[in-house]
């Protein structure tokens, strides 16, 4: 609530007050601000466009760092497209990742949110518990996650117990994209904090109205929540959707352990995702092929872009259909 | 269990003016179903824990407590590798980052929430647009470039490769687009009033920012420090392709070293111990300043609209 209405007032006041002051406090003020943010100017500059640009050229070229780029036009793209079985196998995983893991994150993300918005006793120590494995990230709870998912781990022996034989999770090319969604659900806790965040904004009068009409439980979550939650609902499949796309350590762990070769996406290439393909290329191994290959990696890397671009323009394009924004003149 | 029914009850009185069955049912089974979720979310921490703590007899099922608790797995976990150093690593670079995050973050989105300059809403509209660009497109370009910058034995390198500049430097300067974006926001919030009158007495913005604005926008900077610090702490990507020798890894790429060097097959116990007290850090963090992990998440959500 506060959040949506505050960005609107600051604008009007900003307005309000130009014209006040002289054109020489202007101009002083024009150069304290450009001074102020000049770290960021110069950073995006040096870090950003610069690289991009040279990225671009790059990928136009053949190109391994010691020798200088060679202008060789489309090929890199073309032999990208039609040549390349290894992009291919990484786009599919990719795609299979989002495909499956955004949904089930969000609907997960989703319920544990609505529960956690019932009033209920003990609503901060469960946001803590919730959220904690967010903190507990990076290569060592891969690690734990190895060890609880392993063939007679600590999941298979639960399973057990209910009379499931659990498969081999990440030793098997069937199992290690489903193994990564099961492991990806400990981290939902960010996810569910913005939703309830969302959720806490909604006014408790739309409720209270409904319930006079005698509105059902799920007429309320249908016809209040999961409107007034839909941007927010917008905004989290977009993120998760760019960075699934870019998931990287993980894997390269996991592909990478009890010695195996990176560079051949472990078990069946079930696990060489995009990032992992395209580092391989540029700075390790790919089967028999030698890495630095700038140009390629770098041809791969501008396809990855142009792939999210066109993603999420298309949700910006979908969400007209089915985002609620609310206009102010109701 | 009384005084958690009585709780339940009272917690849903002030909602509805006459408790209604239905209700109370409802809220039994959220708190119930919450109460399950916690604790799946908690076992595998446990689970790190005991581990760590085992006999490699105890490895084999599921036994929650070990037989014994072999305190000597930390000792024997880190008798390999250059830990000390890579803990140090790990220190400089996220202390740094932190650091300089959070003065060239609160320096630039001072400027974005309350400079009026001309060329700034464009500029502004760039730094969000940035938030949906892929890390990966830059990663190549990048490393060219840094491997050509000179470094002038800076860390007994002659380039930027296995220094922790490219670690550090990027942060620095070009800050984050979320960090800004959230700062930004939290200082509009700040009452105009304040600088004004300081405007009046003859104060320099340099002033403001440091004297008013910044005291009033910790929380916010909290929220900063904290993420730039869990981030560069846990980033595997960068050191991974910036660290080559092994004295300059940080803890998370000295781990995975640790991991591969025992080849087929890692001895739980010990790897367990060696990765939980590399999480210990970020772990202390959270339970020391919780409330502005929540917030900062909070204030996002909040912000994505």
């Amino acid at each position: 609530m506060e959040g949506t209405a505050q960005p609107k007032s600051a604008v009007g006041l900003g307005r309000a007050q130009r014209g006040k002051g002289g054109v020489q406090l202007k101009n002083r003020e024009a150069i304290t601000g450009w001074l102020f943010a000049s770290p960021w100017v110069i950073g995006f500059l040096l870090f950003t466009v610069g690289p991009m640009l040279f990225s671009l050229y790059v990928s136009f070229t053949e190109y391994n760092i010691i020798r200088t780029p060679e202008w060789i036009g489309l090929r890199n793209y073309e032999n990208i497209f039609f040549r390349d079985r290894f992009f291919w196998k990484s786009l599919e995983n990719t795609f299979w990742l989002v495909g499956v893991k955004v949904p089930i994150v969000m609907v997960v993300a989703i319920s544990i949110a609505l529960l956690l918005n019932t009033k209920i006793p003990g609503e901060r120590a469960f946001r803590t518990i919730i959220y904690l494995p967010n903190v507990l990230s990076g290569v060592a709870a891969i690690f734990l996650w190895q060890w609880i998912l392993a063939p007679d781990g600590l999941l298979n022996n639960a399973l057990r117990s209910v009379g499931i034989r659990g498969p081999a999770w990440f030793a098997d090319p069937n199992w290690t994209k489903p193994g990564l969604v099961v492991m990806g659900m400990w981290w939902i806790g960010g996810n569910v904090l913005i939703y309830l965040a969302s959720l806490k904004g909604i006014p408790a009068s739309l409720y209270e109205a409904a319930e006079i009409d005698g509105a059902s439980a799920w007429a309320k979550v249908r016809y209040i929540t999961l409107p007034l939650l839909s941007p927010t609902i917008f905004f989290e499949i977009v993120t998760t959707i760019i960075g699934t796309f870019q998931i990287f350590t993980t894997v390269y762990i996991i592909a990478s352990s009890r010695g195996a070769d990176v560079g051949l996406g472990g078990p069946g290439q079930s696990l060489l995702f995009y990032v992992l393909y395209l580092y391989n290329r540029a700075f390790g191994k790919v089967g028999e092929a030698r890495g630095l290959q700038m140009g390629y990696a770098s041809a791969l890397a501008w396809i990855l872009f142009i792939v999210i671009l066109a993603i999420t323009l298309l949700q910006l394009w979908l969400s007209k259909r089915w985002v609620y924004y609310e206009t102010g003149d109701e | 269990m009384a005084t958690l029914m009585n709780r339940l009850t009272r917690s849903m009185t002030p909602s509805t003016s006459s408790p209604r069955p239905s209700v109370f049912i409802g809220k039994l089974v959220a708190f119930l179903v919450m109460l399950g979720i916690s604790f799946l979310f908690l076992v595998p921490l446990f689970w790190m824990i005991s581990t760590s703590l085992k006999d490699p007899q105890d490895l084999v099922g599921v036994r929650w407590i070990p037989t014994r608790i072999a305190w000597e797995n930390y000792q024997s976990a880190f008798s390999f590798g250059m830990w000390g150093r890579w803990a140090f690593n790990s220190f400089v670079i996220t202390l740094t980052s932190v650091i300089g995050m959070v003065i060239s973050t609160s320096l630039v989105a001072y400027s974005f929430a309350r400079l009026r300059w001309p060329g700034r809403d464009m500029l502004f509209s760039i730094v969000l647009t940035t938030m949906m660009l892929p890390e990966v497109v830059t990663l190549i370009p990048q490393f060219i470039i840094f491997s050509r910058m000179p470094a002038f034995g800076f860390q007994g390198s002659q380039n930027w490769v296995n220094t922790f500049l490219p670690l550090v430097v990027p942060p620095i300067l070009a800050g984050s687009a979320f960090n800004i974006f959230l700062l930004r926001q939290f200082m509009r919030g700040i009452p105009n009033e304040l600088s004004e009158a300081a405007k009046i007495d003859g104060a320099s913005e340099i002033r403001i920012w440091w004297d008013i604005v910044l005291p009033l926008s910790k929380p916010a900077l909290a929220t900063i420090a904290i993420f730039t610090f869990q981030g560069a702490w846990q980033d595997f990507m960068k050191p991974l392709l910036y660290l080559q020798s092994e004295s300059m890894y940080t803890l998370q790429i000295g781990l995975r070293q640790f991991e591969a060097a025992a080849g087929g097959a890692p001895a739980w116990n010990w790897l367990m111990a060696a990765s939980l007290v590399v999480m210990l850090p970020v772990l202390f963090i959270f339970l020391v300043f919780q409330q502005y992990f929540i917030e900062g998440i909070s204030i996002t959500g909040m912000g994505g609209r």
